[in-house]
């Protein structure tokens, strides 16, 4: 067609005026809707990223805090005759003998003073139960240690590390003013300041108290609101203790009585820690806690008001096993260490005994199962179905269900596992290869079909050139299909075995979610793994294992990433372009 | 052999006495079907050895077709069914006791786009000798290699990184070690696929120059869209329109006189 019979053939086709006014109104809403375009990506990642960045600083900041843990370093007088007492250095004797006398001894060594059956406890409280298995190691492998004195790092429980962690309670410190003087050493003392120090204290004080009225009143109204008769009796009584409560507030003068609902107030002076129980402007009585070394008068810098904001009702460790800690603290007892357990020890009942080793060797032994099954089943099954088999309703219904497959929630899987491996097949509860089986049938059309586009990926040239040469079809699959295939097949793999590793629903299924406290040691062992016992430990109740889960979920995620960094790194480095 | 009877007399060129050009494909009443689609009709052609046959017609003419006959490479297509009969030597290369895998041994094949293995040089050129035990040390291998190289003209560029990847190289290298593979296992037949429509003039023509040296040791055949390089390194040219052989003879013969209206109009340009 020429430009005549164009221009006269349809005559309502216009030229197009670029410069039009209708032109530029539309490139502008063009240009607008572009623009838009862009806003709304950055606004979906920016929301995307900040709450990735969220996720990451919570876990993080739970969870660091477990790769670290607090020891006593104390020197324990290991006593012959309570080790040992037959005197033969007999491995058995000296692993079965009780070293909680030891362990007494070296902490009253530690922190002299201490009387009283409710005190001595409390200092034992403050070690965990498997504190002494390092010392005795050490005696087992160097029987000639025992009667001498050892300096031996022994763990603190929980609760106490989490303090020293300072995940227990906030604490301030209030510097005094003026001169300070007790009136004893120990037992229940009184302290006297030149200066009105403890003002401040007693505002705080009064003022926690306001707060507290508040919530009962509130309380007080919302059971009004549903209006049961039987509670009326309860609405009484709290109204009652918030007048009670706010009375105290108000009053403007006089002392304040503490107790456990309060935060504790205490007064570190001459060495020793007393617990504040009356509160004055300028001075206090209390229990001491740690004695005193003297009964002088303390300078401004010698003394000062310690706070511990949480009420000791509402936290695990009391003010007495805080006192000691400081204590220890203050004189270099108290050792912060990397915690080399978290990965060498198994589950256990004590939050601060319990690692994931036992978990991480399941998964390794599960996962071990899983990629043995996988990679040569799913990648000959992958060759068969796009080399081999012939193109016909059969091998269209097999594609059909592996892609269908590969949308199957995990836990129908699971359910199969316990139905076919557990309760036909009779293998073993809770064990590595059940798991393996299981986590295989889930990853496998993943494999499959990553591997046919592999498959697919590489250029039918290649197979031509091979068959050209007088290769037969197997050759050209095997000498050079595959091998071309096979970055993306193991950049495929990777992923599924990451999918697999991160899997937790069919696992429960076979019950490899059992209380496991021995590190397996082969694949019919029942065993656990990473996110199952990540599970486990997010339903206990101690802190501490709260901070473990979160410690726990911080090493999946680095095997996830390093695994996905490795599938990365393989599709870069083998990536191919024809 | 009445189709080739030109050829049948013993040629003196220069000093060298090359040997007998005798009929090497002969085809007879060649159909291809793919699917529903009647892509070759009923091809007659004798081809002879020891020269350069051209294929040479429009797109979609069936020339590609009947080459990929000669090597049965149309079986890796399901679709596809040929009948009729293709010898090479006196042997129907459809008979049922003949292994196809031993037959692309004895028929190398050049494509159209240079597809060497993304493997080394050596081997590249190494894979058939070694698929089909042509060899019995490593030395010999080594001679298998550099003689192919040398006679693909490709010897002198890569004797020093025959470690090399083999698509590391330009194309018309690669085009180069395609041939060097294929003439690799010392085959009978050599096809090749436009095998230039992918190269610069100056690859072509060394690829071309290539050809003409190879005319003494094996038979080939080329399918071209260049009516030019039929021209220049075919003895004999054979065009196909719409399915049909419509006229084959000396090169000379149909550029310069053919018989049929449609080679006529297509060689000066008319269709196509």
């Amino acid at each position: 067609m020429t430009d005549a019979t164009n221009s006269g053939f349809s005559p309502s086709v216009r030229r197009l005026d670029i410069d039009s006014p209708e032109a530029l109104r539309r490139v502008k809403r063009r240009y607008a809707r572009e623009a838009r375009f862009r806003a709304y990506g950055l606004v979906a990642l920016g929301i995307t990223a900040a709450f990735l960045v969220v996720l990451f600083t919570d876990i993080l900041r739970n969870g660091i805090p477990a790769f670290w843990q607090h020891s006593l370093v104390l020197d324990v007088p290991v006593q012959a005759d309570l080790v040992d007492p037959q005197g033969k250095k007999d491995v058995a004797a000296i692993r079965g003998a009780d070293y909680f006398p030891l362990m007494r001894d070296a902490l009253n060594a530690a922190i002299p003073g201490i009387e009283g059956r409710q005190a001595q406890r409390q200092l034992n409280q403050l070690l965990s139960t498997g504190a002494p298995d390092a010392l005795r190691d050490r005696l087992v492998a160097d029987p000639a240690l025992v009667g001498q004195t050892v300096r031996s790092r022994l763990l603190l429980s929980d609760d106490a590390d989490l303090y020293l962690k300072g995940i227990g309670t906030k604490i301030s410190t209030i510097a005094a003013r003026g001169t300070a003087t007790p009136s004893g050493t120990s037992g229940e003392i009184t302290v006297l300041t030149s200066s009105n120090d403890f003002q401040q204290q007693l505002v705080t004080i009064k003022n926690s108290l306001v707060l507290r009225a508040r919530d009962l009143r509130a309380e007080a109204d919302r059971l009004e609101r549903t209006g049961e008769a039987k509670q009326d009796h309860r609405v009484k009584e709290l109204r009652a203790e918030a007048v009670g409560l706010q009375a105290r507030a108000d009053q403007s003068r006089g002392e304040e009585v503490l107790n456990d609902s309060l935060p504790s107030t205490l007064v570190a002076i001459n060495g020793g820690l007393v617990k504040v129980t009356k509160l004055g402007d300028s001075s206090i009585t209390g229990d001491v806690l740690i004695p005193l070394k003297t009964q002088n008068e303390a300078r401004p810098d010698q003394w000062r008001i310690v706070a511990y904001e949480t009420p000791a009702a509402n936290r695990k460790i009391t003010d007495q096993e805080v006192a000691y800690l400081e204590r220890l603290k203050a004189d270099g007892k108290v050792e912060r260490h990397f915690n080399w357990l978290f990965f060498t020890a198994g589950d256990s009942r004590e939050p601060e005994l319990a690692g994931i080793r036992g978990a991480i060797v399941g998964t390794a032994l599960t996962l071990f199962v899983t990629l043995t099954l996988c990679l040569p089943i799913g990648v000959l099954a992958a060759v068969y179905l796009e080399e081999f088999a012939p193109k016909n309703w059969l091998t269209d219904l097999v594609e059909i269900n592996i892609n269908n497959l590969a949308a199957v929630p995990s836990i129908v899987f699971g359910l199969l596992g316990l139905a076919m491996f557990l309760n036909f097949f009779n293998l073993p509860r809770s064990a590595p290869v059940v798991g393996g089986l299981v986590l295989a049938l889930l990853v496998l059309p993943t494999i499959i079909i990553a591997s046919r586009a592999a498959l697919k990926a590489v250029p039918p040239s290649i197979k031509e050139a091979a068959l050209g040469v007088g290769a037969s079809h197997q050759q050209a699959v095997f000498h050079h299909v595959l091998p071309l295939a096979m970055p993306g097949i193991m950049t495929g793999t990777i992923i599924g075995m990451a999918h697999a590793l991160g899997e937790t629903a069919p696992l429960l299924m076979i019950g490899m979610v059992a209380f496991i406290v021995d590190v397996p040691s082969s694949f019919t062992q029942a065993a656990t793994v990473l996110p199952v016992q990540i599970f486990l430990w997010s339903d206990l109740p101690e802190p501490a294992f709260q901070t473990k889960t979160a410690a726990a979920i911080i090493v999946l995620l680095g095997f996830l990433f390093v695994m996905n960094g490795l599938a990365i790194w393989l599709r870069r480095r083998f990536e191919r372009r024809w | 052999m009445h189709g080739v009877a030109g050829m049948s007399v013993q040629q003196i060129e220069g000093a060298t006495v090359r040997p007998l050009p005798t009929t090497k494909i002969i085809a007879r009443d060649v159909n291809v079907h793919y699917g529903e689609k009647h892509a070759l009709k009923a091809v007659d052609v004798d081809i002879p050895d020891c020269s350069v046959t051209s294929f040479i017609g429009p797109s979609g003419c069936g020339k590609s077709t009947f080459l990929r006959c000669i090597n049965r490479m149309n079986d890796t297509i399901a679709s596809c069914r040929v009948t009729g009969k293709i010898e090479i030597d006196g042997r129907d290369i459809y008979d049922k006791t003949l292994d196809v895998v031993q037959l692309r041994a004895r028929v190398g094949m050049v494509f159209q786009k240079p597809n060497p293995f993304p493997k080394s040089i050596y081997e590249n050129v190494a894979y058939a000798p070694r698929l089909h035990g042509m060899s019995r040390s490593k030395a010999e291998l080594d001679q298998i290699v550099e003689a192919s190289l040398e006679k693909a003209g490709l010897w002198g560029e890569v004797k020093d990184r025959l470690g090399d990847s083999g698509t590391g190289l330009s194309g018309g290298q690669q085009q180069r070690l395609c041939i060097a593979r294929a003439i690799s296992v010392n085959p009978d037949v050599i096809l090749m696929d436009e095998p230039c429509s992918a190269l610069d003039p100056i690859a072509t023509a060394r690829i071309e120059q290539l050809i003409d040296s190879l005319r003494q040791h094996f038979c080939i055949v080329i399918v071209t869209h260049s009516m030019q390089q039929a021209a220049r390194v075919s003895q004999r040219t054979a065009f196909f329109h719409l399915g049909t052989l419509v006229e084959e003879g000396p090169t000379t013969d149909i550029f310069t006189s053919p018989k049929d209206k449609r080679t006529q109009d297509y060689i000066t340009g008319r269709f196509g």
